[in-house]
């Protein structure tokens, strides 16, 4: 199936469906996107059975301000799909992928740790990258990057994000 | 009754014998301890790579003695921290030169063990000095193995340099 | 006596310290790592053992987090390549070419073709590069010490090559935005060519001392068994999945950079432990030389960067007395014939192209499995998000189901069958 049949396939069951660079990018609700999810797995078009990410951006200033991104898979169909839904600031909460794809548990400890999304449903949600004790979610853009600044003989430089550039 | 300047050059002659044998005895020890430098492994990132190369056949670490990593801290004198230390890994990097025994020297691998390198964020320690006493800084991203070699002889240097037996 | 565990509870719990009290006082915790001669870097594993056999194994990683996904939000489009080239630190070029790609396809324009076959080519040997150390510090771990030093000899020939023509033993940053940043010097075909004249040989050696060894088959034959269900949907993707009977690989299934030219074939076994990775480890080793012999009989002549000056990185490198550096026509056509050109060296140094606004997810099969890089970009002169699904971050939940168990030498054999990079899980 070639990306502009999916985005056709797509549309008749989901409104919001882009078609861009090749890659179809499907976005819903964040209360339809279990569904969402087992339609494209389980679903003889689609067959999307493996997850290959998951990931999230942080848009501070947009609303929603926090957006999953769920890249799937078919590998018998030979297609690749993202789903992506929006969290909004106040609430960073969204369903856990972990019962329609095991693959998501990891991915949803990483994006709780980098960004404190919380999972509801995720067997065991805790950091995974940073130390247990960190306070903050480093990958939110108003986490600071953190760097100290440079000295050189006579003169500093300051750390790469108040560089001003 | 001895004259007291026999007394004097009795006494200096004591001192100097004294001094020429714990100076020998020094020179020995610091030979033996540089000739067996245990380096325990503490490989962390890219630079680990280079120090495995440094230690495999091509570039051969055995010529000094050091080819043999120890796991356990508390049979190596040599701490080689190669690569990037993050927050996360610090307090292991200090328990394991807290368990390494007397005496140690530690080689700060990398730009990123010296001083944070590239990574100057949240996650990496900005030079591995903040942590532990550093010896000798060997520079690169990552140090090729005649740079790490270089590091090791300069060590070497800075042993043999030791005055005390201790 | 020791009471029994209540009904619902299982060795994974007691690593969380909430069920110490509840323990059986026959179950072990050891902590393994994460500094450890055999855990590949700093994987730290929780494991609750029965004696000597596993009852539950947790990893627990994070000890290499560096950052480099923020750091690229800091950092222009080009300096992103220094980055990423250091996330999985055994298959540098993997990680350019796909940021590289990714960051092509959100500006919408192609390479040339001695470009692409050029990526081909030295993708291919930091696979057998990649491979290499993997046989080594398996055979390390394992106990075969030889093998530790065939492998990093045969690799010290392939680091001289990568040094050739990109200046650099490791973390190259070779390919770049465009194209690549310099091209093949002369004298690099006849060098790769002898080089890869003399491989097969090596692999017959190492054969000849790991495959019909009885201590090899005893260590890896049936150690570490992941069938192909649980690997799918735990993610897994590379030669463990490929170990399992499952024939995915992104150069075959969506191929890239022209792959779809080169006759290879995917390797594949159907017993799905750790001798099975091994065997297709060697077998993509030398469909690597086969790949790589053809492209340098296919090479097309031409540049090896897009001709754009808004987007090629703007520098002519060359090797000159000093090193690889800018070479001496350019240095005086920006100093003394052009401003345009000044002006735009020095933009493009300092400030960086503009990519349009877009996301795209590129993925290519790096020599753990499907790496693939999630790039947003905001219409700016930085990245706004760049997001690495590195394979070894997810094969790691892979390690409880290959070791449940089994006993404590076989979790050694299967963590080193996995192949993790820390850099990559860590990031």
């Amino acid at each position: 199936m070639t990306p502009e049949d999916l985005a056709a396939r797509l549309r008749r069951s989901f409104d919001d469906v882009l078609l861009a660079r090749g890659e179809v990018t499907l976005t819903v609700d964040r209360e339809r996107l279990l569904d969402a999810l087992r339609t494209l797995r389980d679903e003889d078009d689609f067959r999307c059975t493996f997850l290959s990410d998951l990931s999230c951006t942080d848009w501070p200033g947009r609303d929603p301000r926090v957006w999953m991104a769920y890249h799937l898979r078919s590998p018998e169909r030979n297609l690749r799909v993202r789903v992506k839904a929006g969290l909004p600031e106040e609430d960073l909460r969204v369903a856990s992928a972990v019962e329609v794809f095991p693959a998501a548990e990891w991915q949803e400890r990483e994006v709780f740790d980098l960004f404190g999304v919380v999972f509801d449903g995720h067997p065991d949600l805790r950091r995974v990258l940073m130390p247990d004790d960190w306070e903050g979610h480093p990958l939110r853009k108003d986490h600071p990057l953190g760097g100290v600044p440079t000295q050189y003989k006579g003169a500093t430089v300051p750390p790469p994000d108040q560089r001003g550039l | 009754m001895e004259r007291v300047s026999d007394l004097e050059r009795r006494a200096v002659e004591d001192e100097v014998k004294q001094g020429v044998l714990t100076t020998t005895l020094a020179k020995a020890v610091n030979w033996s301890r540089k000739q067996s430098l245990w380096p325990v492994t503490f490989g962390l990132a890219c630079c680990a790579i280079e120090m495995m190369a440094t230690g495999a056949g091509h570039h051969d670490l055995a010529r000094w003695g050091m080819e043999i990593f120890r796991a356990s801290p508390r049979q190596a004198d040599l701490m080689i921290v190669a690569g990037r230390v993050s927050q996360k890994m610090a307090p292991v990097l200090r328990t394991i030169y807290d368990q390494m025994p007397e005496p140690k020297w530690v080689i700060s691998m990398g730009v990123c063990a010296s001083s944070g390198g590239m990574f100057n964020n949240y996650g990496v320690v900005q030079g591995v000095d903040t942590i532990v006493p550093v010896d000798i800084y060997v520079p690169g991203c990552p140090p090729r193995p005649e740079m790490l070699m270089y590091g090791i002889l300069r060590l070497h240097e800075k042993i043999s340099k030791r005055g005390t037996l201790t | 006596m020791a009471e029994r565990i209540p009904e619902g509870i299982d060795g994974a719990e007691v690593g969380r310290g909430t069920t110490a009290q509840r323990l059986r006082e026959d179950l072990l915790v050891v902590n393994m790592g994460p500094q450890h001669p055999s855990t590949h870097g700093v994987l730290r594993l929780l494991l609750t053992l029965d004696g000597e056999s596993v009852v539950d194994l947790k990893p627990i990683v994070g000890y290499l987090h560096t950052g480099i996904e923020k750091n690229t939000e800091y950092r222009t489009w080009q300096q992103g390549v220094t980055f990423v080239t250091r996330a999985d630190y055994l298959s540098p070029f993997f990680n350019e070419l796909a940021y590289c790609l990714s960051v092509e396809r959100l500006l919408g324009i192609e390479v040339p073709p001695r470009a692409e076959a050029i990526r081909v080519l030295v993708c291919e040997l930091n696979r057998i590069a990649s491979h290499l150390v993997w046989l080594a510090t398996t055979g390390l771990e394992l106990g075969a010490v030889s093998m530790m030093l065939y492998g990093f000899r045969e690799r010290e020939r392939l680091l001289d090559i990568f040094e050739l023509f990109s200046g650099l033993r490791m973390n190259h940053a070779y390919i770049r935005i465009g194209g690549l940043v310099m091209d093949l010097p002369e004298d690099a075909e006849d060098g790769i060519r002898a080089y890869l004249g003399e491989l097969p040989r090596r692999f017959d050696e190492y054969e000849a001392l790991l495959t019909g060894n009885p201590i090899w088959r005893e260590r890896n034959r049936g150690v570490g068994i992941l069938d192909a269900a649980t690997a799918e949907s735990i993610g897994v993707t590379g030669p463990m999945l490929r170990s399992a009977g499952v024939a995915r690989d992104v150069r075959k299934d969506e191929p890239y950079c022209g792959y779809e030219r080169y006759d290879f074939e995917v390797p594949t076994r159907t017993e799905a432990d750790c001798f099975a990775r091994y065997e297709i480890r060697l077998a993509e080793m030398r469909e690597s030389v086969r790949i790589c012999e053809q492209v340098l009989d296919a090479m097309p002549g031409g540049p090896v960067m897009i001709e754009d000056p808004k987007l090629r990185w703007p520098a002519r490198l060359s090797v000159g007395p000093d090193g690889i550096g800018n070479s001496e026509e350019y240095v005086r056509h920006i100093m003394e014939d052009s401003m345009e050109a000044l002006i735009n060296h020095f933009k493009l140094v300092t400030q960086g192209i503009r990519v349009p606004a877009g996301e795209v997810y590129t993925p290519v099969e790096s020599p753990r499995g499907e790496l693939g890089y999630y790039v947003v970009s905001d219409g700016g002169i930085r990245p706004y998000r760049v997001r690495v699904r590195d394979p070894s971050f997810c094969n790691l939940p892979a390690l409880p189901e290959m070791a449940r168990g089994r006993l404590m030498a076989d979790v050694v054999a299967a963590v080193a069958s996995a192949d993790p990079v820390m850099g990559g899980v860590d990031r």
